[in-house]
């Protein structure tokens, strides 16, 4: 990142699946109104499924906002990524009723299948396996959300097959499960 | 009238497949032409029915069916053409409805019967009666002394006056000022809230406008949690359509009062559930708690007075100016008025939301709406308040529920989770579970927060593995008394719950784990030994080829053994196993 002080003009992004201009619309509307830096971010992780530093350097200078100071806000809400996602983004629900109910072998049985830690992306680019604190379908535990499809009353084996369906179906060239 | 087919969608009933039932319905009608409407409501607590669908015959009788798949939902197709149909064996039993019967409902009084998405049948319902009723008829300083009658205090977990926050935000000068909703319902194990904003968002806009108006507030934010996507959804709808109807703008129903308002979707961070931190996170800064005072009702939003109640109190607030304070304070207890509502969750067999009268028992709630334990094991303990609240033991199953005997016990009333144990759940993993929980979630200002419960959750991770020695038990409490005197907000002051009412109810545990590195409930892997039974094993390989570490020996057909050196209890052999041959220890 360049120095926050630098008045740049022509900001051009490390990764160049980055379009900044997408998110002109959001900054027209937002950029002026205090405190909507986390509304921004928001927006822009939809837009690119993550937030790349030199990206959060931009919208700091959009708006206004020291670039630390915008880190510091990326970097204390868990919604918040800096590095890039895979296509299937796996949440593991790790909430109260789910660890009772055995959410650590469904863990065991992701991190198996995909040769993945908590956090990390598949070589493959196909999955990211995140844990989160309770999705709120605690009736159905253990619970994961794989993109915004929700597979609740897990054991080890149904979420196996959950994941190699998906892989097959990635391999067949299908859209997104 | 016409017939009508009501699907449940909530979270957990699309989680459940309503979606595509409530799709191959819609198709199936479509296709036989019949007369039928189809549409949606919210979750109407009983998770473990899910998908349930109801069936409104056009001379207004009702029949709910339960547990439907696509073959069920074919059934009822068939019952609504007049065919030949098993429909009927997948109607509700008659115990689970007269569950539902038996509670009493306000805070989800339109949950699962009324359709979110269509403010006609929240009117319907007697909806924004209400604030008509105050902005109408009423003065501000009436609402508010109709809901110190009702002796309301705040569902979040604190348990706090609401007459009281909302007398100072009105008594606090200034020209502006805000009604805020906290529905960031962050305790894990707590979904009321999202209950009410999936399947009654207008009664949460209506609590909203009601404390507005006492306040002398124009305008309002709902702060919910990103992780509710579909909550958030059916709440917009409902704030247009509540602009629409100009329930919400300017000049509503014919009075001088003005309201309208906006929903921030929360970034993920649970010390946003306290006030302060709630609103640094509306400002678009980290979401820190600060000093109080000024508390919220003089400096809040913006600077501004505002008020801050959660999802669940303001839901409510519409029937208690509806049907007059005292009907609510008639329900309850000496010091816990009006009904709390329960997500009653874990080794239960009737999992879901239930709201009951304050001063019920814990029992009723365990056994009676729930349903006893699943399996019929033994009922051990119940986590209340989620991470801020603490572990009750079976002992003590008849306490009564009011704020002052939960406290009494060292858990809290909370948010509402009641997270059902038995047996097979390790006391000493469950502390270990909500400190790493705080832990991740401190937002690290304060440095007994921030560092005290990182060693609390050292120790208890020793003690998982095997690895605890004398003294740390001790050296707990005493760390955890510190936690709880050196932290400004409440995740702080109320981390060490977990671990402190464990310790105090469960010792014994602590001790099996610390000098006999035993862990009689089987959880803590580490402390577990496997033998092969050698009269049960047939010599069939499976555990052999399933050990990562190749701590199995043996030939075919013939008894196996197990390396106690090579083995790294991860009970692979175990789950492999046909013929229950592995012993666990």
């Amino acid at each position: 990142m360049s120095c926050c002080r630098e008045n740049k003009t022509a900001w051009t992004l490390q990764d160049p699946a980055i379009d900044p201009v997408l998110l002109e619309p959001t900054l027209v509307k937002y950029a002026e109104a205090p405190g909507s830096l986390i509304t921004i971010l928001q927006r822009a992780q939809e837009l690119y499924g993550y937030l790349p530093v030199d990206l959060i350097a931009y919208i700091a200078h959009r708006t206004g906002i020291k670039p630390a100071k915008a880190l510091g806000v990326v970097t204390f809400y868990t919604q918040f990524r800096i590095s890039p996602v895979g296509k299937n983004l796996i949440l593991l629900c790790q909430g109260t009723a789910c660890h009772v109910n055995g959410s650590a072998a469904i863990e065991d049985a992701i991190r198996e299948e995909l040769q993945v830690n908590e956090g990390e992306i598949t070589p493959d680019g196909l999955f990211t396996y995140n844990n989160v604190a309770c999705l709120g379908c605690c009736s159905l535990s253990p619970v994961m959300m794989i993109g915004n499809e929700t597979y609740g009353s897990l054991t080890p084996e149904k979420a196996k097959k959950i994941l190699q369906k998906i892989v097959q179906h990635e391999k067949a060239g299908g859209a997104t499960a | 009238m016409s017939m009508k087919v009501i699907v449940g969608k909530g979270s957990c009933g699309i989680a459940a497949g309503a979606a595509k039932i409530s799709d191959r319905l819609a198709v199936g009608i479509e296709n036989s032409r019949i007369d039928c409407d189809v549409s949606v409501a919210g979750c109407i607590g009983m998770c473990y029915l899910e998908p349930i669908v109801d069936v409104i015959d056009n001379k207004g009788g009702k029949k709910t069916y339960v547990r439907i798949d696509a073959k069920a939902a074919d059934e009822i197709l068939k019952s609504l053409l007049g065919e030949p149909n098993e429909a009927e064996k997948y109607e509700i039993l008659d115990e689970d409805s007269k569950n539902l019967r038996s509670q009493r409902r306000i805070a989800l009084q339109n949950c699962g019967l009324i359709d979110p998405e269509n403010i006609n049948e929240y009117l319907a319902a007697y909806g924004y009666k209400a604030i008509e009723k105050c902005v109408t008829s009423m003065k501000p300083r009436q609402v508010i002394e109709e809901i110190k009658t009702s002796g309301l205090s705040g569902r979040g977990g604190a348990g706090f006056p609401t007459w009281f926050k909302w007398e100072a935000a009105r008594n606090s000068p200034g020209d502006k000022k805000y009604v805020i909703c906290n529905a960031d319902e962050g305790d894990p194990g707590a979904f009321m809230d999202r209950a009410v904003l999936e399947g009654d968002p207008h009664a949460l806009i209506e609590g909203m406008l009601i404390a507005a108006y006492a306040i002398g507030a124009d305008e309002g934010v709902v702060y919910v949690r990103a992780e509710y996507p579909l909550a958030i959804n059916r709440l917009e709808t409902a704030m247009a359509q509540a602009r629409e109807t100009g329930i919400l703008g300017k000049g509503i129903f014919g009075s001088s009062f003005s309201f309208d308002l906006r929903i921030k979707a929360g970034a993920g961070a649970f010390v946003c559930g306290e006030e302060t931190a709630l609103i640094a996170s509306l400002e678009g800064e980290r979401g820190m708690p600060r000093i109080k005072p000024p508390f919220p009702a003089q400096k809040g939003f913006w600077q501004k007075p505002s008020n801050i109640n959660n999802v669940e109190t303001y839901a409510n607030v519409p029937w208690i100016l509806r049907e007059g304070g005292a009907a609510f304070a008639a329900m309850g207890t000496e010091n816990s008025k009006g009904t709390k509502v329960f997500a009653l969750t874990g080794k239960i067999k009737k999992g879901g939301l239930v709201e009951i009268p304050m001063g019920s028992t814990i029992k009723d709630v365990i056994y009676g709406v729930g349903g006893g334990i699943r399996e019929d094991k033994t009922f051990k303990a119940v986590q209340m308040g989620g991470p801020s609240g603490g572990c009750i033991p079976a002992e003590l199953i008849d306490t009564m529920i009011d704020y002052k005997t939960l406290a009494a016990t060292g858990a809290i009333m909370g948010s509402g989770g009641m997270v059902v144990m038995d047996e097979t759940t390790c006391m000493v993993d469950m502390a270990r579970f909500f400190l790493d929980f705080t832990c991740k979630e401190s937002c690290g200002k304060c440095v007994h927060c921030r560092i005290g419960t990182k060693r609390m959750l050292e120790i208890l991770e020793h003690i998982t593995k095997g690895e605890g020695k004398e003294g740390d038990i001790e050296l707990l409490e005493d760390l955890g008394q510190q936690v709880k005197g050196g932290s400004l907000c409440g995740l702080g002051q109320t981390a060490p719950n977990p671990v402190l009412t464990t310790i105090k109810y469960f010792r014994n545990e602590y001790e099996d784990h610390i000098n006999h590195k035993k862990c009689t409930a089987h959880q803590c892997k580490s402390l577990l030994t496997y033998e092969i039974d050698a009269g049960k094993c047939t010599g069939c390989t499976l555990c052999s080829r399933k050990c990562p570490t190749e701590a199995i020996s043996g030939e075919v057909k013939k008894s196996h053994e197990i390396d106690r050196e090579k083995c790294i209890q991860c009970g692979k052999c175990a789950e492999a196993c046909h013929f229950a041959a592995v012993l666990v220890d």
